[in-house]
């Protein structure tokens, strides 16, 4: 809306999808937490199946703009439009959610590993309709953490990042972390989870996961920070998840 | 092509002809005359234009008015005729938390909005739920206590007193 209002972008079509009811619905079903497209931020914020099954994005959304937007926001938006600060679609990534697509041909799953593919792009083919968002659901096994490195409250992150444990005991099983504002994309940071794999969560294990970040990440300088700084603050922003988990409950 | 759309705005329903491309601000502000709702960045940034959209605040430059079709819209000059902002109208006067005023209405809605979700918000919570209002003026300190004053208040079940301009 933004981009209209500015009149950046043109189109000669607008369709409103807020009426439609199968784009609605917040439901746990084998094992999997299906999101409707129009889940609103505020939603993610206060819906308790969210809370206790995605909790990663209940600990984001309080980071996502302001209170009066996140009222309108929808998550199927925010993971459609794939802005590379954005907190939610980092967060299917860190989850491991797969996208609900329809078209004219049927409908078809996307893993959030192929869904965010570059800038602004997407695995959505022009028609196509993101239904839902169906996240695999957490329980006790998984420890998560999420925070972000912002100038101001509700500006976009300078660097921020979710993490996903599968941890039922001391040793970390497998983990997922996924990062923003580093690159074009949401980026997941598959060295530090290698390091992690199979390991207690103590200092050498997060001071090996910080190291990895170097493979992992490859930020652009740009007006805002140099590269070199971003990488930093990614470093220190996982060393800080890393330690609120392992110090947790 | 105009669109009609129906809607109630401050408690009265209305049907109007729209143009697609109309937002919702400029549509309550043009063709309503309702121009408490202000407009500065047209973006979502500044957040001078909310208003309370089925009771929950909305940034009005960021929809089109034919999307509040079906919707109950409330402005700052609705609220203040239902007394519903007269505290916080009241509190804001008494601590100067306005100058020119442009940021006002938006602060006000911001502030219900906070208020109705948590009655005693500290000062961190007051700060991050005005986090998407801009002032130029006051630099904000007077408005957070402001709204401190008025939860305190209605915690302590003060009734509103009607706000009015006091005699000079
Ligand atoms: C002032 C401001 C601050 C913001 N700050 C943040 C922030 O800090 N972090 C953050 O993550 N976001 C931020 N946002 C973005 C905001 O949270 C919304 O995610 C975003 O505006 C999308 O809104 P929407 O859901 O109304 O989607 P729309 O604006 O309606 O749509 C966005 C795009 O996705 C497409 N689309 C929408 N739904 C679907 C669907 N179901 N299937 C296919 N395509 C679809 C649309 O065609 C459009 O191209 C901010 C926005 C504003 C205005
Ligand atoms: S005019 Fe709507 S937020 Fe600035
Ligand atoms: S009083 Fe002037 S902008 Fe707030």
């Amino acid at each position: 809306m933004p981009a209209l209002a500015l009149r950046l972008q043109a189109p000669e079509r607008l369709i409103d999808i807020a009426h439609i009811p199968d784009l609605r619905g917040i439901d746990l079903r084998d094992g999997w937490l299906r999101l409707g497209a129009l889940t609103r931020h505020a939603e993610a914020h206060d819906h308790p199946l969210i809370a206790a099954h995605a909790p990663l994005l209940a600990l984001a959304a309080p980071h996502v703009a302001h209170p009066a937007i996140r009222n309108r926001g929808t998550l199927g938006g925010s993971v459609a439009l794939a802005d590379p600060a954005s907190e939610f679609p980092a967060m299917m990534l860190a989850m491991g959610a797969e996208m609900e697509i329809a078209g004219l041909q049927g409908t078809r799953r996307v893993p959030a590993d192929e869904f965010f593919q570059d800038l602004y792009q997407t695995a959505l083919e022009p028609g196509e309709l993101l239904v839902a968002l169906h996240v695999p659901a957490a329980g006790p096994q998984h420890r998560c953490a999420f925070d972000e490195i912002a100038r101001r409250r509700g500006d976009y992150a300078l660097v921020g990042c979710g993490v996903m444990l599968t941890a039922p005991a001391r040793e970390v099983e497998s983990a997922r972390i996924a990062f923003f504002s580093v690159g074009p994309t949401p980026i997941r940071a598959l060295a530090a989870e290698a390091a992690l794999t199979g390991r207690r969560l103590d200092g050498e294990a997060i001071r090996l996961a910080q190291a990895a970040l170097s493979q992992d990440l490859d930020p652009p300088d740009d007006e805002q920070v140099p590269a070199a700084m971003r990488l930093h603050l990614a470093r220190v922003l996982i060393g800080r998840l890393l330690g609120r988990i392992a110090e947790g409950p | 092509m105009p669109v009609a759309i129906t809607l109630t705005v401050n408690g009265e329903t209305l049907t109007r002809l729209v143009e697609p491309r109309e937002t919702l601000a400029d549509f309550l502000r043009r063709d309503l005359e309702l121009t408490g709702t202000h407009t500065g960045c047209e973006m979502g940034v500044c957040g001078a234009c909310l208003v309370m959209l089925d009771g929950l605040p909305a940034h009005a430059c960021l929809m089109f008015a034919v999307q509040a079709d079906g919707t109950r819209v409330e402005t700052v000059e609705g609220l203040t005729g239902s007394a519903a902002l007269a505290d916080l109208q009241r509190a804001f006067h008494e601590r100067n938390a306005l100058q020119c005023g442009f940021c006002t209405p938006g602060m006000l809605i911001s502030a219900e909005g906070l208020l109705a979700r948590k009655a005693m918000p500290s000062r961190e919570e007051i700060r991050d739920a005005l986090s998407g209002n801009y002032c130029r003026c006051t630099g904000y300190e007077a408005i957070v206590d402001a709204i401190e004053t008025v939860a305190r208040r209605r915690a302590a079940g003060e009734a509103a007193l009607p706000f009015a301009e006091e005699p000079a």
